[in-house]
């Protein structure tokens, strides 16, 4: 089996790394490096609970081989508090309720941190769609809209 | 199976034959799923997004050339190619979620070669061209040449594509990519269709009507198009329009869409992609 070495940047901090050339980034994160946060729904690119940022776009770390990594940036949901400090979407999702299993919310935290990020003041509309690529099973959703509302308002008065 | 990411043409040539059974991916969108489902593995995945020209977008001399690689994000976010191409950007727009638009790219879309690929009607209505890298050189060969067949190229072993070429729209010109999907995101095209017309006044100089998921690849629709050049858009001429879209249709029964659904919504998408091309260039192209 083939292996790579990999530099790269993972949440503000530089890291090495030696993966399977097969190994997804996904597999990476949660066996190599113990971020767990990243969760595999489906493997395939349509739940988006894999989902991370790699030189700041939104990717599905499922779909991304690992060596790709090479030099970039990634951010996965343990890079998105500050400390102690939750990021306002944290926030909001914990004080609307907008979770309940919990496995999709990783990849929704930084879906929403990325829609929000492009556009600080979303429609409705635009925030379903910008969120479509992330399945929920257990919310039904509009918790999690809410909570990406209140988190814009939050945001652009801070 | 070997991950390599190759920073020049030349040297992605030179794994590609020296492999075989070595393949290349841009955005792994489709690969990763198909490897999934069993598929059997590449010798060695050769990763093209290292290499500058298959991630550059540029726009000079009356023609953009976009790589190969690059996601189709990039493109969607351009607010120039989005003005002269909306209907190439609305293709592209409908790949997936944007987790899959910061990886998906135009020439993956087109190898992967489905019926479906919601981005290669309105690039073929456009007269989009591409630039391949052969054993020995590039050839440069219309878009509407690559795909023989579901799944299907006429890529020869070791041939990859560098770039697309695409003139800019003449004055007066717009198009437009309408599909129908069961769901509003995160499907695949029942029917698609995208318009391309030039306007002369109220006069339709130029026309190309291209169908999508009703056929083993995509149709062209010369019985549309010969309707529409020298007509003023009318009722009558988007009947026919719509009749000559259903005719050129060859869908299949799937758990998607029956034979009967598709080749009837083909017409109605053709009639209404044609209309909104011709609104667009109505408004300046």
């Amino acid at each position: 089996m083939s292996r790579t070495h990999v530099s790269c940047n993972i949440n503000g901090e530089d890291v090495e790394f030696l993966t399977a050339d097969a190994s997804s980034l996904l597999d990476a994160l949660r066996n190599e490096l113990g971020l767990i946060g990243a969760k595999e729904g489906c493997g395939t690119g349509d739940c988006g609970s894999c989902s991370v940022l790699l030189d700041g776009r939104l990717v599905c770390s499922c779909l991304v081989m690992a060596p790709e990594a090479e030099g970039r940036d990634v951010v996965t949901i343990e890079g998105l508090a500050e400390g102690d400090h939750l990021h306002p979407l944290q926030k909001t999702f914990l004080e609307g309720a907008a979770l309940q299993c919990g496995i999709c919310t990783p990849g929704f935290l930084l879906a929403a941190k990325a829609l929000l990020d492009a556009n600080p003041n979303p429609t409705e509309t635009e925030i379903r769609y910008g969120l479509a690529g992330n399945l929920c099973r257990c919310t039904g959703y509009d918790k999690i809209v809410k909570a990406v509302q209140e988190a814009s308002v939050e945001l652009r008065g801070a | 199976m070997k991950y390599a990411s190759p920073t020049t043409v030349d040297e992605a040539r030179s794994l590609l034959a020296d492999n075989p059974g070595s393949r290349v991916f841009a955005g792994a969108t489709d690969l990763v799923p198909q490897m999934r489902s069993g598929r059997p593995e590449p010798s060695v995945l050769v990763d093209l997004k290292r290499i500058d020209r298959l991630m550059a977008v540029n726009h000079h001399d009356g023609r953009w050339v976009i790589g190969a690689a690059t996601p189709t994000s990039t493109l969607t976010h351009n607010p120039e190619f989005v003005a002269m191409f909306p209907g190439i950007a609305e293709g592209a727009g409908l790949i997936g979620s944007d987790q899959i638009q910061n990886r998906s790219s135009l020439g993956g879309n087109l190898c992967n070669g489905s019926p479906a690929a919601d981005s290669v009607p309105a690039m073929i209505a456009s007269g989009a061209r591409v630039v391949v890298a052969s054993a020995d050189g590039e050839r440069t060969v219309p878009v509407a040449d690559i795909v023989t067949g579901p799944g299907q190229t006429s890529l020869a072993a070791g041939e990859f594509l560098i770039e697309f070429e695409i003139d800019d729209a003449p004055a007066g010109t717009s198009d437009a990519y309408l599909r129908v999907t069961p769901r509003t995101e995160m499907d695949i095209a029942v029917v698609g269709a995208a318009a391309r017309l030039t306007l002369d006044g109220d006069t339709i100089t130029d026309a190309c009507v291209v169908l999508g998921a009703v056929a083993p690849t995509t149709v062209r629709v010369p019985a549309a198009e010969a309707a529409l050049v020298g007509s003023v858009l009318s009722d009558e001429v988007l009947e026919t329009v719509a009749a000559s879209a259903s005719a050129a249709a060859n869908p299949i029964d799937d758990k998607r869409g029956t034979v009967q659904y598709r080749t009837q919504v083909a017409g109605v998408l053709a009639k209404r992609a044609v209309a909104l091309a011709a609104q667009r260039a109505g408004n300046g192209g």
